[in-house]
């Protein structure tokens, strides 16, 4: 008499589709999957321990390698939370360019997140546009910070430098064209009936089993669940900044889809309006004890020379007591909690990864599915193993 | 202030023998319970008080600075009224144990792991509590004060030789 029985199959750490190094046990029944035990850690750097022994300061280049594809958001929440536990203050100018720079971060990770998933579920063209557009925000980011990914440009206090003139009209010439950019993807994808095939009905997670598991972000509002960060626990002022926040009804892989092409929309107003109110003016706050000297200080008199040496060598020191800031990051809420000591140095310091608790909701979004679908589902979930392993 | 705080006030008369502590800073409450007190807290914030979101799950080592060496701390945040809430519990180094809030909510799963892999803090009742980061076969918690930052058996890094 024939007899069946359960297959295990080994996904990852090296797979394409598995956006980085997760590796998935796969317990299947023929090709539909009965149980997903995901293994992560292969990515394990320690950059919590290693925040430990550094200065304020020096941490901030660990923060751009969390989650690789949206540095600027990752360098936002630190410093912002490095900030708060300063109760320093931050000139406008500084406040509006970081507020482009998150929103131009958000736009990149959302390109790079619709290029992979496309390419996942088979639709090949979108990845070539898609990368193209992202090409326009590394040169804006590499214009700015001298770096395509490891930007490291904020500072407490402000930025690490002003922006150079040209920057201005290249960012809006670029949020004026990006609208049309999305009628393209649009036009290749959402009434495509293969990929509606492949999303609709895929993934699909309760608003309270998402909850339940903790999950932020665009994966949350596409279960049907209102909440933004940027609007309803406001930072960096983006409360005075109009924008919608796109909600879906389905719960499904297509809904998360269209949340995240909504959001892209509304990051160019975002960024429109930034623009607008861009006025010329200083980018670091007027702090002494926090914030590095101007260069021509540095080169040109000793009193520079040696307030820059003071920082630079013992860092400055941050008050007692324990702060936690999130931001709304492109994969949902990035927290840091930041315990200090008085010292120039971290006591403890905490990241809350998105993705690593986006990606607890796996086994709930794709037990029951085919294979092919827990591909769409590992796309529509958006992590960076650069942040869950940190 | 941190007493009219809707979370401290009915925490206040319901668990008042359990609360250590009450503080703010920077505008963020911080309620410090005893570790035995820890989950009927957590579930009476999350079903009465509307707390649905647990946002994080940590713990911090004061080796040498505070009499209990781990604190616990849980970040609470309600969506309906947009607040957040953190909780900390002691945890001293002889007892080492804790009830998991898996009971209340499924996100503790991994982020409870994640204390166990680097700080060795075991919690009671967890349905998987395994190595999450560091590989199933590592000795040693790496994010304690007493584990060194070059890791076990080296040398620390004493900067360019030349």
């Amino acid at each position: 008499m024939a007899t069946t029985e359960k297959m295990t199959l080994n996904m990852g750490p090296q797979h394409p589709s598995t956006h980085g190094v997760l590796r998935l046990v796969l317990e299947l029944d023929g090709e539909v999957i009965t149980k997903i035990t995901p293994d992560i850690g292969y990515l394990h750097r320690g950059v919590e321990k290693l925040s430990e022994h550094r200065t304020y300061h020096q941490v901030l280049p660990l923060t751009d390698r969390l989650d690789y594809l949206a540095p600027m958001s990752n360098n936002l929440g630190y410093i912002l939370a490095v900030e708060k536990l300063l109760d320093i203050e931050v000139p406008e100018r500084a406040q509006v360019i970081r507020i482009i720079m998150a929103e131009m971060t958000r736009l990149e990770s959302h390109l790079v997140w619709l290029a992979c998933h496309a390419l996942d579920i088979g639709a090949m063209t979108v990845f070539i546009y898609a990368f193209r557009e992202r090409e326009v925000i590394m040169e804006t980011y590499e214009q700015i910070s001298g770096a395509r990914m490891t930007s490291n440009f904020f500072r407490a206090g402000g930025l690490s430098m002003d922006v150079p003139p040209e920057f201005e009209k290249k960012v809006r010439t670029f949020v004026d064209e990006m609208p049309g950019y999305l009628d393209t993807y649009e036009g290749l994808l959402t009434t495509n009936p293969i990929w509606l095939k492949r999303t609709v009905g895929n993934g699909v997670i309760s608003a309270e089993d998402a909850i339940d598991i903790g999950i932020t972000g665009p994966a949350l509002r596409g279960s049907g669940v209102d909440w933004d960060m940027r609007r309803d626990n406001s930072y960096s002022g983006y409360d005075t900044y109009q924008f919608q926040v796109p909600v879906g009804k389905n719960c499904d892989t297509f809904d998360r889809y269209k949340v995240r092409l909504v959001e892209m929309r509304e990051a160019c107003k975002i960024i429109r309006q930034a623009l607008d109110r861009l006025k010329p003016g200083p980018v670091l706050a007027d702090c002494p004890q926090v914030c590095y000297p101007p260069k021509e200080n540095v080169y040109n008199s000793i009193e520079g020379l040696i307030h820059h040496f003071k920082i630079a060598s013992e860092g400055y020191p941050v008050p007692e007591g324990e702060v936690y800031q999130g931001v709304e990051a492109p994969k949902g809420e990035l927290g840091f909690y930041i315990v200090s000591d008085g010292s120039s140095k971290p006591y403890r310091m905490r990241i809350r990864p998105p993705s690593f608790v986006n990606l607890q909701a796996i086994e709930k979004m794709a037990k029951g599915a085919m294979i092919a679908d827990l591909v769409a589902v590992i796309g529509t979930l958006d992590i960076v193993l650069g942040e869950i392993d940190r | 202030m941190a007493e009219n705080n809707r979370a401290v006030v009915r925490l206040k008369e319901k668990f008042a023998e359990s609360i250590l502590d009450v503080t703010e800073f920077r505008g963020e409450v911080t309620v410090t319970v005893k570790k035995d007190g820890i989950i009927p807290v957590l579930a009476f914030l999350k079903q009465s008080l509307q707390y649905n979101l647990l946002t994080d799950v940590t713990a911090v080592d004061y080796l040498g600075k505070k009499e209990d060496r781990y604190m616990l701390v849980y970040q609470l945040f309600s969506i309906d009224n947009k607040d957040r809430l953190r909780i900390k519990a002691p945890l001293a180094e002889s007892d080492g144990r804790i009830q998991s809030a898996t009971q209340v909510w499924r996100t503790a799963d991994w982020l409870e792991r994640e204390v166990y892999d680097l700080f060795g803090i075991i919690f009671e009742n967890h349905p998987d509590l395994r190595r999450i980061l560091m590989t199933p076969d590592w000795v040693g918690h790496p994010l304690r004060k007493d584990y060194p930052l070059q890791g076990p058996d080296r040398e620390p890094y004493k900067g360019r030789l030349s």
